[in-house]
């Protein structure tokens, strides 16, 4: 590990003031920025320690939404009583995602902003245009089981592993942000994570000593909601396809649909197109089938991940059934 | 830099990338926890940080100067062993040993979450926690053995849980 100037943030307005020189990263849990650190994957030349920010706290809103600090850890998040009575997925989505020690030091802020587990992404000997701009994609081409197969570019087809982002998309979460130059911001988290296109070592709109303070729930979804995870293990194991949503049926048609999607693609996945699909729809086959050629027809696999379309298909397709109670 | 571990108070001056598992086992002797993945992935070095089960292997000493923190060491010793020490012993929860005190530290960790009424991945009902088999893989999936001793170990869990087969 290279080394590195280290100062505890007291204070919001100094953890971002703290950032004036290049190379300054927040650590939070840093189970995901260490672990690269040691890897030389991330080499920042200061770290401002923001996990003593009192960013802990789970409030509700007047709305009958949440606001969560961003400092919240992954285990509190999970088991908190509100947002298991309102927010099941997002509960279930923390519960699927890494071990019980992990999630008792990872954060809501940096579960967000942990970044692939593409194999070339580690492997220091590839080219990786993520890791090192511009020398190359070894996925492509590559082994590439668990690369995404909706929003690659060619030059990135790493897919992004979150738990929580899927259930954070599908609930319509915002993210509050203090600048490095003072100011809040507030981003809806369809705007957050960016495609890979041809910078695939951008992958949010976060600028350099842009803290997140903390994330918003909006009320809940109408209906049953779900977070499904399918993995190589049964647990402790990232997602090959993940889904999570909610579905309500009213008269015998589906009334409200909000379905996102991990694994699949190059960020948290979500496409209008799937719940157009559903809509004022009867449950049942038909329907379910033209909600997967939605979200599918885009998907391009690359070999060793092409398992992941019917997959995603018969995940999605499994999903429905149990959220509007329809059986086969 | 100022620690407390297993209740006693540390002055030291380690290398600030110094992890809180390479300060324990290379600056203070304390090496019952153990260096598996050095990647948070085996759950070897797990120790209580403020009464939580954390890797301590993924998270910088520097960061935890102001903690209670309690290794294997402070969790029992031979000649006052704590009960899931001896149910480990019982139930003969490992083989070569190198995952045990992780093991025992994550399971102690892991029965306070329980007392809390936090739920898991298989827990059916989010709202209502009862500790059974499943449950105790399922939480305990962040500790790897590689001798494959998980009947015993979720045995000895089971035992000092007073959990349902
Ligand atoms: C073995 C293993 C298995 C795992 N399995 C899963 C899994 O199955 N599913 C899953 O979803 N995740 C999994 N994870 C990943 C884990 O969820 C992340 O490492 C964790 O959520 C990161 O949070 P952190 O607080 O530790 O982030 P850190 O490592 O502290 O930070 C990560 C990044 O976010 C930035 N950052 C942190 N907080 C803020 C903030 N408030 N504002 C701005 N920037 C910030 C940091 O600068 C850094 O770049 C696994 C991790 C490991 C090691
Ligand atoms: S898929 Fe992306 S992260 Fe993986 S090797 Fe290619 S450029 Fe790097």
């Amino acid at each position: 590990m290279r080394t590195f100037d280290y100062a505890r943030a007291d204070t919001p307005e100094a953890a971002v003031a703290g950032f004036a020189q290049t190379g300054t990263r927040f650590i939070a849990g840093g189970t995901n920025l260490l672990d690269l650190m040691k890897l030389q994957i991330e080499t920042p030349t200061r770290l401002v320690d923001i996990s003593r920010l009192p960013l802990a706290d789970i409030e509700e809103r007047e709305d009958g939404g949440l606001t969560i600090g961003a400092l919240v850890p992954n285990s509190d998040l999970a088991a908190d009583k509100r947002v298991i009575a309102k927010y099941e997925m997002l509960s279930r989505a923390l519960l699927a995602g890494a071990s019980g020690q992990l999630r008792n030091k990872a954060t809501t802020g940096g579960n967000l902003l942990q970044r692939t587990r593409c194999n070339y992404f580690y492997d220091t000997a590839a080219p990786c245009n993520k890791r090192a701009p511009g020398t190359g994609c070894a996925a492509i081409g590559g082994f590439n089981r668990i690369m995404a197969v909706l929003g690659t570019s060619d030059h990135c087809i790493a897919s992004h592993p979150s738990d929580m982002a899927v259930a954070m998309r599908a609930l319509d979460a915002t993210l509050v942000t203090l600048r490095a130059e003072g100011g809040q911001r507030r981003i809806p988290i369809a705007e957050f994570h960016l495609p890979p296109g041809d910078t695939p070592h951008i992958e949010t709109v976060l600028q350099p000593g842009e803290l997140i303070t903390h994330i918003e729930l909006p009320p809940p979804p109408a209906g049953r909601q779900i977070y499904r995870k399918v993995r190589d293990r049964a647990s402790y194991a990232f997602a090959l396809v993940s889904v999570a949503g909610a579905v309500s049926v009213e008269d015998g048609r589906i009334a409200s649909a909000t379905l996102a999607f991990g694994g699949l693609g190059v960020m948290p996945w979500r496409d209008p197109a799937v719940e157009r699909a559903l809509i004022g729809q009867a449950p049942g086959s038909p329907a379910f089938e033209a909600a997967a050629d939605a979200l599918l027809a885009p998907a391009k696999g690359h070999g060793s991940n092409d398992f992941k379309i019917p997959l995603a298909r018969r995940t999605l397709i499994s999903c429905l059934r149990h959220l509007t109670g329809t059986s086969l | 830099m100022r620690f407390t571990i297993n209740g006693r108070s540390y002055e030291l001056d380690p290398d600030i990338r110094t992890s809180l598992l390479d300060l324990l086992r290379e600056h203070l002797d304390l090496t019952g926890s153990k260096k598996g993945c050095d990647h948070g992935q085996c759950g070897a070095c797990t120790i209580l940080v403020n009464g939580r089960r954390i890797n301590s292997c993924l998270t910088l000493a520097v960061m935890h100067q102001d903690d209670d923190i309690t290794t294997i060491e402070g969790i029992g010793t031979p000649e006052n062993p704590h009960p899931m020490q001896q149910a480990f012993v019982r139930h003969d929860g490992y083989q070569c040993g190198y995952c045990t005190p992780g093991q025992i530290c994550s399971a102690v960790g892991m029965l306070d979450e329980v007392a809390k009424g936090w739920p898991s991945h298989v827990t059916a009902d989010l709202g209502a926690v009862e500790l059974d088999e499943a449950e105790i893989s399922e939480r305990m999936s962040g500790n790897l053995c590689r001798c494959s001793a998980y009947p015993g170990i979720v045995d000895a869990i089971g035992d000092v849980a007073g959990a349902k087969p």
